[in-house]
């Protein structure tokens, strides 16, 4: 514990801790000290001039004013944030400032909610003296997210830190001097950080802006309702801002144990995707010759009723990772309950065969608060910025602080921090980690023994291995999985060699969820090997890969779209073709879920219904509906509780979504999370072999995740586009250019027309074909063989 | 005693009632002050607070910006707006409505608007024949304006040095 000072503001004593500042001081205190440039999570400018306050020390006042936000306090140091002096300065910087403000109060978005405004009214003087003719700056054309009124910028720069120090790349600065200063991108460029948004919250005035939400609502006619993030395993909390009966916008709520005061772009613009043109309004039906007709709920669940009660144990359900812990928890009690097996929520996942020895509860092995603090890190199979821009940041921190980053990927990161990049195909990740594994003298046993064998680690292999130890030494090691690695058709092998590493370096294991509540199913049991509080089952039902294999007479589908979701897109549509009935619970009807399903039934989406998601850290978070879901779509947990009381299942009659939380509650009280495989992963024999064929790399772009961030409409205006991106090098031997139009083929998956992109982050051997967008829906496995014809 | 006494004569000699014929009388012989409505009608102030109307800019554009003050001032929640960006960028209504029957016509409209936009023009001669007439839509506020732009214009100029 350092050593307590005290100091004097206003007359109030406040204890602080020496070298901090005294406006932190002050804001613990609850004492106001007008500023705009100071944030407490950027570092400090001192350029507005707001804070000045008067001081004194040891009973000698300061010669001038000190900016309050870079002044550090002193044992008996004396401030005073409202002496005459200081009112004067406050109210000379507040004239100083508006002489170039638009004062375009009325037509401005942040009209209601500007701390210029607050401060002016609070601090400023009634009359402005100026006369002259005021500055103007053409705006900056930052993309579909921002808007810009940069007439307005009173130059706090917090946007240009922001982008220097938090998301680490320098989009934003600042030009010339004085009355010249701009700020701009300096060349027209779009802002492509996934955190950009944050700058709309952080900018005092109303110079940046979001644009969606542009003019639609004012500051005072929005109902703020606390929200849950549904799309990273962050969970990150949201203030979601309501009109009436619309979502507006959506804002961060402070959380420092999981989103400090950020929010990613995906978090934040999704809910575009709410009002989407396809949105399911009604229950529909496919009548013969395939044309949809509408029909009532009561109906509807009839048929879908009876339908599931004559599959009865032939029934097979998926359901999305994103889904609420309810509707999870009731659709596997719905699933069971009929003698049936088969529910999955590991859609993306392609090798299921440790699932006997699968960890009993993942979890991402720390706090998420504490990712900042591990001196190694290794992440294996994850574009973490794509996958968790959030958690990116804390790894940023990480590696900011000195800490390694080490990545064993299939392509290149573009990374915002130091980290040491092992890039290999999908079967050379295996030769990666071995590598790693043999650098720090492990054997390994089974397969890994021969995989072990036939690697010799590099210099910077074994320096990284090194690292990783000295790092686990201090119980300050992370070994992390993420979507690749999930994907990965030798899941198995990389969990048993990423085990293995952890047990040489003493790091800790760690799963990085594929969505909002990929750790929720293990507790709902939605999942084949899992019942409710992550107890083992004892007969294992059916994957999620088994059951589209084997077709089930009935499926359920949840809240997931086959084509977008699925690992094996093509296999998975065939099956699902293969069935007698397909019942789909969604918020969408598309082309690709019209073929296969029989029967539409509307759920709501984030922010239309109560429930829980449970993070990477393990947090139920739960939170309310918002707004009430479009024409006759209900809450999905509402669904299945008359779904159950009509195939007469016992206990279905919840009264609310607590209700079922609480009985789910009941049954995770002995829930421990616990990374540990339960078995033996050693001995299966890896499918990938290390010919020279060539394979599909199928992440899955940051706006491609979900049904909903597909939808949003501001995201997907300069998001990713299927293109094939293979290493200049390859596609010279293949005879391909930058452009040239080829025909993909993976077997039962063939998509006609995709054009070359030249990529030198993509290893030999590979060719990045993302999943989730559109013209991926008629490929083959995410990772798998792959092969490409010109034409 | 006396006092009852006093009331009993007063009102067997109809004195309160010749008193009352006076008053009577005496008007019956001044200058008639009534107002032949709808011949005739009285004078009105630039700040009467009649019918509402959306005025415009000479060059055709409309005033309102959609900053919604009007719209958060109303005491009676009569008026209702949508804004969304226009196709040129700017900020515009998409919806601008007031309800004639919960307005109270105080003017705090009026007064709120930053650009003179909403005004309370001096007609007060109008009538509804069916349900819903009484909302006020953004064309109809807008052909009021149009139609009455120069009495508006008048009355805010006679107004103007008192403001």
């Amino acid at each position: 514990m350092t050593q307590k000072v005290k100091i004097e503001i206003d007359g109030r004593t406040c204890e602080a801790t020496p070298g901090e500042m005294i406006i932190a001081v002050a804001d613990r205190a609850g004492i106001p000290i007008p500023r705009f440039c100071y944030h407490k999570k950027l570092s400090i400018a001192a350029n507005c001039r707001m804070c000045l306050v008067e001081a004194e020390q040891g009973g000698r006042p300061f010669p001038k004013l000190v900016p309050a936000c870079a002044t550090p306090v002193m044992e008996g140091m004396r401030v005073q944030t409202r002496s005459a002096l200081a009112r004067e300065a406050q109210q000379s910087t507040l004239e100083f400032l508006l002489i170039n403000h638009p004062l375009d109060c009325p037509i401005c978005d942040q009209g209601g909610e500007c701390e210029l405004q607050d401060l002016t009214l609070r601090y400023g003087k009634d009359k402005s003296r100026y006369a002259e003719a005021k500055r103007v700056v053409k705006d900056e054309n930052l993309g579909p997210l921002i808007a810009t009124e940069m007439t307005r910028c009173i130059h706090c720069t917090r946007c240009v830190r922001f982008g220097a120090e938090i998301a680490g790349l320098r989009e934003l600065g600042a030009t010339g001097r004085g009355d010249h200063m701009r700020i701009g991108t300096y060349v027209e460029q779009t802002l492509g950080h996934e955190l950009s948004g944050n700058i709309i919250d952080l900018c005092p005035v109303g110079a940046l802006t979001a644009k969606p939400s542009r003019f639609r609502a004012r500051p005072w006619e929005l109902i703020q309702v606390d929200g849950i993030a549904p799309h990273d395993g962050l969970g990150s909390h949201l203030h979601l801002h309501v009109r009436g009966r619309q979502l507006v916008r959506v804002h961060p709520r402070a959380q420092e144990a999981i989103n400090e005061t950020w929010i990613s772009d995906r978090d934040r613009f999704s809910y575009t995707g709410l009002s989407a043109p396809d949105r399911l309004g009604e229950p529909m039906i496919k009548r013969e010759g395939g044309c949809w007709q509408a029909l009532e709920w009561q109906g509807a669940l009839q048929i879908a009723a009876e339908r599931i009660r004559e599959a009865g144990s032939e029934l097979g359900a998926l359901i999305a990772p994103n889904a609420t812990l309810e509707e999870m928890y009731l659709l596997q009690r719905l699933v069971r309950g009929l003698g049936a097996q088969a529910i999955d929520s590991r859609l993306r996942q392609q090798d299921f065969r440790g699932d006997a020895a699968d960890a009993s509860l993942p979890w991402l092995g720390v706090s998420i608060a504490k990712v900042e603090e591990q001196e190694g890190i290794l992440l294996i199979g994850s574009d973490i910025r794509q996958e968790q821009p959030l958690l990116a940041h804390r790894v940023r921190k990480a590696a900011l602080a000195g800490g390694l980053v080490a990545t064993v990927n299939p392509y290149r990161l573009d990374l915002t921090f130091p980290a040491i990049q092992f890039t290999a195909s999908p079967s050379g990740m295996l030769r990666e980690l071995a590598a790693l594994a043999k650098a720090l003298r492990k054997r390994g046993s089974g397969t890994l023994r021969t995989l072990i064998s036939e690697v010799k680690p590099t210099a910077q292999q074994v320096e990284v291995a090194e690292q990783l130890k000295q790092a686990g030494k201090r119980y300050r090691g992370l070994i992390l999985l993420g979507a690749l690695a999930t994907a990965h058709p030798d899941y198995s092998l990389l969990r048993a060699l990423a085990h293995l590493i952890a047990d040489a370096t003493r790091a800790k294991v760690g799963f990085l969820p594929a969505a909002a509540n990929s750790f929720g199913a293990y507790l709902a049991g939605a999942l084949p090997h899992r019942l409710p509080g992550a107890r083992p089952a004892e007969t294992p039902g059916l994957s999620a890969e088994a059951m589209l294999n084997k077709p089930r007479k009935v499926y359920l589908l949840w809240g997931l779209e086959p084509g977008f979701d699925l690992a094996d897109p093509a296999k998975a549509v065939q099956g699902l073709d293969r069935a007698d009935f397909v019942i789909a619970c969604t918020g969408y009807r598309s082309p690709a879920l019209e073929r296969v399903a029989d029967l539409l039934l509307p759920i709501a989406l984030f922010a239309e219904t109560s429930g829980t998601l449970v993070n990477a850290q393990l947090d139920w978070q739960s939170f309310r509906g918002a707004i009430p879901p479009p024409v006759e779509a209900r809450p999905g947990w509402k669904v299945l509780r008359v779904l159950g009381n009509l195939l007469e299942l016992e206990g279905f009659d919840y009264r609310s979504s607590e209700e079922v939380l609480e009985e789910l509650r009941k049954q995770c009280a002995h829930a421990k999370p616990n990374n540990d495989p339960r078995g033996d992963l050693k001995k299966l024999p890896p499918r990938l072999s290390n010919g020279d064929r060539l394979y599909r790399i199928g992440n899955v772009p940051i706006y491609a995740l979900d049904a909903l961030v597909r939808r949003a409409e501001p995201l997907q205006a300069n998001a990713e586009f299927l293109q094939v991106s293979l290493n200049p090098d390859q596609a010279a031997e293949m005879g391909l250019g930058a452009g040239d139009q080829v025909e993909i083929d993976q077997g039962e998956g063939k998509l006609a027309k995709a054009p070359v992109r030249l990529d030198p982050r993509i290893p030999r051997g590979c060719a990045r074909i993302p999943a989730g967008l559109s013209g991926s829906e008629q490929l083959g496995p995410q990772i798998g063989p792959v092969s490409l014809e010109k034409r | 005693m006396l006092q009852a006494l006093r009331e009993y004569f007063q009102s067997l000699l109809l004195i309160e009632l010749f008193r009352g014929l006076g008053v009577t009388g005496r008007y019956l012989f001044r200058t008639k002050f009534t107002v032949q409505y709808p011949e005739e009608k009285a004078p009105l102030s630039p700040r009467f607070r009649g019918l509402h109307a959306l005025r415009r800019y000479p060059n055709g554009e409309e005033r309102c910006i959609a900053c919604k003050l009007c719209e958060a001032t109303c005491p009676a929640l009569a008026i209702t707006i949508e804004a969304a960006p226009r196709a040129d960028g700017s900020r515009r209504t998409t919806r601008y409505e007031i309800d004639l029957f919960k307005c109270i016509f105080c003017g705090f409209c009026e007064e709120s608007c930053p650009v003179d936009s909403i005004v309370e023009t001096s007609v007060y001669e109008y009538h509804f024949e069916r349900r819903g007439e009484n909302i006020l839509t953004k064309e109809k506020l807008l052909a009021l304006g149009d139609q009455y732009e120069a009495e508006i214009a008048a009355a805010r100029a006679a107004d103007a040095p008192y403001r």
